[in-house]
C-alpha cells in the first residue's frame, strides 16, 4: 500500500503517509491519498475533464505543498476531482519544476461517494524527505 | 495519559504550564478544564499551547479552552492575547476556516408543530442548502461583485434582500468587520470561493433543527431574553464558515509569513503551522485585511444560508419567516484575531485577541453588544455532536480572565479514521431516527465521522466554562433534525 491514513495526529484533521521509489510516484500516491477523503472510490471518477499545470518552487516539499494545494483549488473553484494522468518533476535553475496534466471530472453526488471536504494543505508535520526505499511524506490535510 | 508533570493546578478548572515548561516561552500556558477533562485532553493541546507561548508580544497568558484539542499551529479553542504594537499576527491564530462560525435562529413553533412535518422540513431544506464537497451556491456574482461581499458583509446581504436589519444587529460586529480590502486577497482565493456563497460545506458543519424543552432551560430570565419563551421551542442552529475563500486566504498568508518571518523579521520558527508576520509590518497587515474578507465572506455566507432556511419554513407552514417568528438569537465567529479594548490594571487597552475554535463571550454591560442584551450579556453558541446536542451560554463578568473568550463545541476525543472504523453512517443515520434526530447527508462516511461518541461529553465542556467564569448556561437544545455536507 503505498499511502496510510493515520489516526495518531490532529484528531480532527486527516493525516496520511505516502511513499514511492520516485518523486513523481509519490506525488501521484499523495494526490489519490488526498482526493481519497473527499471522493471514497476514486475508480467512480471519469477522465473527462483535462487542466494543464506547471508549478515552480525552490524545494521539493514546498512544491508538493503547492501541488496539493492546487487539486483542492479546482475541487472549489470548478467542482473538479481531478487527479494527475502525467506527471514530470524536474530539477531546474532556480528549484523544482512540476508539470502534469490532471484529469477528471465534476464531482457527481449521485455516482461519486463523497465524503469529506478538504479545506487546506497544513504545515503540521508536514515533510517530503529522501529514504532508502525512495521517497516519504506526512500530511496533515485540514477537513 | 497526555498530562505533563510540569502541569501545575491552579484552581479546580484553570491549569498551568510555567514558562519555564519549554524554551522561548514568554508567558505561562493555562488551560480551562475539569480534572476529567484535563486527563483526556491529546497530547498535541500541550504541545502547542506552550508553542503559542513563545509568540512575541503575547500578553498574561497562552490559553486553551475546555473543548482543546490538537490543531495545527495553535490548538483548537486556542486563545492569545498580543499587544499590536510589539507583538504578531499569525495565521495559525486562527485556523484555514476564517470565521468559521454559529447562528442560532428562533421560531415561534413547537416541537408538536413541527414533529409531523420534520421529514418534509430536513429534506427540502437539504435540497435547498447546497452541502457537501465542492458545493457551489445559488447566488450567482462575478468576481467584482464577490470582492464587494468580501469588503461589505452582511452589509451586501441586506442591499441585496437576504438580510434584515435585525439580522446585522443580531451579529458580532453587525455582520461586518471594518477595514476589508479585496486589494489584499489574491485572484486565486477570488476564483476559489465566488461561486460559494450560501453553501455549507462538509465535515463537521451542518444546519440543525432542535428544541428546547422545559426542563433543559437553566436560567429563565436569560433564556426569555434571548427569546425561548414557549415550552418546547423549536429553533434552527447553523455552523459553517468562509468555505473556499477563507481557506485560500489562509494558505496564500500561511506562505507568504513563512517566506518573511524568519528572513525578514528574525522571529524564531518553532512549528510552520505558527508562522507570523509582525501585526505592523507591511505582511501583517495585508493578512489582517484579507482576514477581514474572509470574516465577511463567512457573515454573509450564513447570513445567505438564513435567507434559504427562512424560505423553507414559510413554504412548509405557508406562513411568513415573520409569521413564524424566525429572529435570529445571535451570530458568534469561531475563527478570527480582532483588535479588542480589554482592562489591564484599570486602565483600557487595545490588544490583539487571536481564537481559534473559541467563542468570544461579553459580560453584561460590555460595549458592542445589542441593547437587548446589555443585561444578559452575548449569547454564546456552543454546538455539541450532532447526536447529543448543543448549548445557548450567556457571557460573564468573570470571562475578563481569558479575555472573554470560551469554548466553541465538544471538541473531539477520537480521530476522523478512528471514528470511521468504529461506525458506519447509514447504521447511524438509522439508529437516530429510532431516536427521533431525522439526518440527511450526502456522505455516509462523513456522518460516520460525526458520531457523538467521537466527541467528548458537551455537557462536561459547557459546565467547565461555567464553573471557571467563562460563560453561564442558560438551555440546552436536543436535535430533531439534521442536514449534513
Amino acid at each position: 500500500m503505498p499511502f496510510e491514513y493515520r489516526g495518531d495526529i490532529a484528531h480532527a484533521d486527516v493525516a496520511f503517509d505516502a511513499w514511492a521509489e520516485d518523486l513523481a510516484a509519490l506525488f501521484r500516491e499523495a494526490a489519490r491519498a488526498a482526493m481519497q477523503v473527499m471522493v471514497q472510490d476514486l475508480s467512480a471518477v471519469r477522465q473527462t475533464e483535462t487542466v494543464e499545470i506547471t508549478l515552480d518552487q525552490s524545494d521539493e516539499e514546498m512544491l508538493l505543498f503547492d501541488f496539493l494545494n492546487e487539486l483542492i483549488f479546482y475541487k472549489d473553484a470548478r467542482k473538479l476531482i481531478l487527479l494527475p494522468a502525467e506527471l514530470k518533476i524536474n530539477k531546474v535553475d532556480e528549484g523544482w519544476r512540476l508539470q502534469a496534466t490532471l484529469r477528471g471530472e465534476e464531482i457527481d453526488p449521485a455516482r461519486h461517494r463523497l465524503s469529506t471536504d478538504v479545506k487546506a494543505v497544513t504545515m503540521l508535520r508536514f515533510s517530503l524527505s529522501q529514504v532508502p526505499e525512495g521517497w516519504r511524506a506526512t500530511v496533515v490535510l485540514d477537513v | 495519559m497526555n498530562v505533563p508533570t510540569a502541569l501545575k493546578k491552579i484552581s479546580d478548572t484553570v491549569w498551568e504550564l510555567p514558562a519555564s515548561y519549554k524554551e522561548g516561552m514568554l508567558v505561562p500556558a493555562r488551560i480551562f478544564a475539569t480534572e476529567k477533562l484535563i486527563q483526556e485532553m491529546d497530547a498535541g493541546v500541550f504541545e502547542q499551547v506552550s508553542n503559542v507561548a513563545t509568540l512575541p508580544g503575547i500578553q498574561r497568558f497562552a490559553y486553551c479552552m475546555p473543548d482543546g484539542h490538537w490543531g495545527y499551529g495553535f490548538p483548537i479553542g486556542g486563545v492569545a492575547a498580543m499587544d499590536p504594537g510589539t507583538g504578531v499576527i499569525s495565521p495559525g491564530g486562527i485556523g484555514f476556516d476564517i470565521n468559521c462560525g454559529m447562528r442560532l435562529v428562533l421560531t415561534n413553533l413547537t416541537a408538536d408543530q413541527v414533529k409531523p412535518r420534520l421529514h418534509q422540513l430536513v429534506d427540502r431544506l437539504f435540497a435547498r442548502i447546497p452541502t457537501g464537497v465542492g458545493c457551489h451556491g445559488f447566488v450567482k456574482l462575478s468576481h467584482d461583485e464577490f470582492r464587494d461581499v468580501a469588503e461589505q458583509g452582511s452589509r451586501w446581504c441586506l442591499k441585496h434582500g437576504f438580510a434584515t436589519r435585525d439580522d446585522l444587529d443580531m451579529t458580532e460586529e453587525g455582520g461586518r468587520f471594518s477595514g476589508a480590502d479585496a486589494a489584499a486577497i489574491s485572484d486565486k482565493a477570488v476564483e476559489r470561493g465566488y461561486n460559494q456563497l450560501g453553501t455549507l460545506g462538509s465535515g463537521n458543519h451542518y444546519c440543525e433543527i432542535q428544541v428546547a424543552q422545559p426542563h433543559n432551560i437553566f436560567d429563565q430570565e436569560k433564556a426569555a431574553a434571548f427569546g425561548l419563551t414557549v415550552p418546547n421551542q423549536v429553533v434552527i442552529m447553523f455552523h459553517c464558515g468562509s468555505r473556499g475563500f477563507g481557506h485560500q486566504v489562509a494558505t496564500d498568508y500561511l506562505k507568504l509569513f513563512l517566506s518573511v518571518m524568519q528572513r525578514k523579521y528574525g522571529i524564531k520558527l518553532v512549528d510552520r503551522e505558527l508562522s507570523c508576520a509582525p501585526f505592523h509590518s507591511p505582511e501583517g497587515q495585508a493578512y489582517f485585511s484579507a482576514m477581514k474578507c474572509a470574516v465577511n465572506m463567512a457573515f454573509a455566507n450564513r447570513q445567505v444560508i438564513l435567507h434559504r432556511i427562512r424560505e423553507v419554513f414559510s413554504d412548509v407552514f405557508l406562513s411568513s419567516p415573520d409569521d413564524l417568528g424566525m429572529r435570529m438569537v445571535y451570530d458568534v465567529a469561531h475563527n478570527t484575531a480582532k483588535l479588542e479594548m480589554h482592562d489591564e490594571n484599570g486602565r483600557e487597552r487595545e490588544l490583539l485577541i487571536h481564537r481559534k475554535g473559541s467563542t468570544r463571550a461579553f459580560g453584561p454591560g460590555a460595549q458592542g453588544l445589542p441593547e437587548c442584551y446589555s443585561k444578559t450579556g452575548q449569547p454564546v453558541i456552543i454546538g455539541g455532536s450532532m447526536e447529543t446536542g448543543s448549548y445557548l451560554l450567556a457571557g460573564m463578568n468573570s470571562g475578563a480572565q481569558t479575555f472573554f473568550s470560551t469554548a466553541h463545541g465538544s471538541g473531539r476525543s477520537m480521530s476522523r479514521h478512528e471514528a470511521k472504523k468504529n461506525f458506519r453512517g447509514d447504521k447511524l443515520q438509522r439508529d437516530m431516527e429510532a431516536r427521533g434526530i431525522y439526518v440527511r447527508t450526502d456522505s455516509f462516511g462523513g456522518l460516520a465521522e460525526e458520531a457523538g461518541a467521537a466527541y467528548k461529553n458537551i455537557d462536561e465542556v459547557v459546565e467547565a466554562t461555567e464553573l471557571a467564569g467563562l460563560s453561564k448556561r442558560v438551555a440546552r437544545l436536543v436535535p430533531i433534525g439534521n442536514i449534513k455536507g
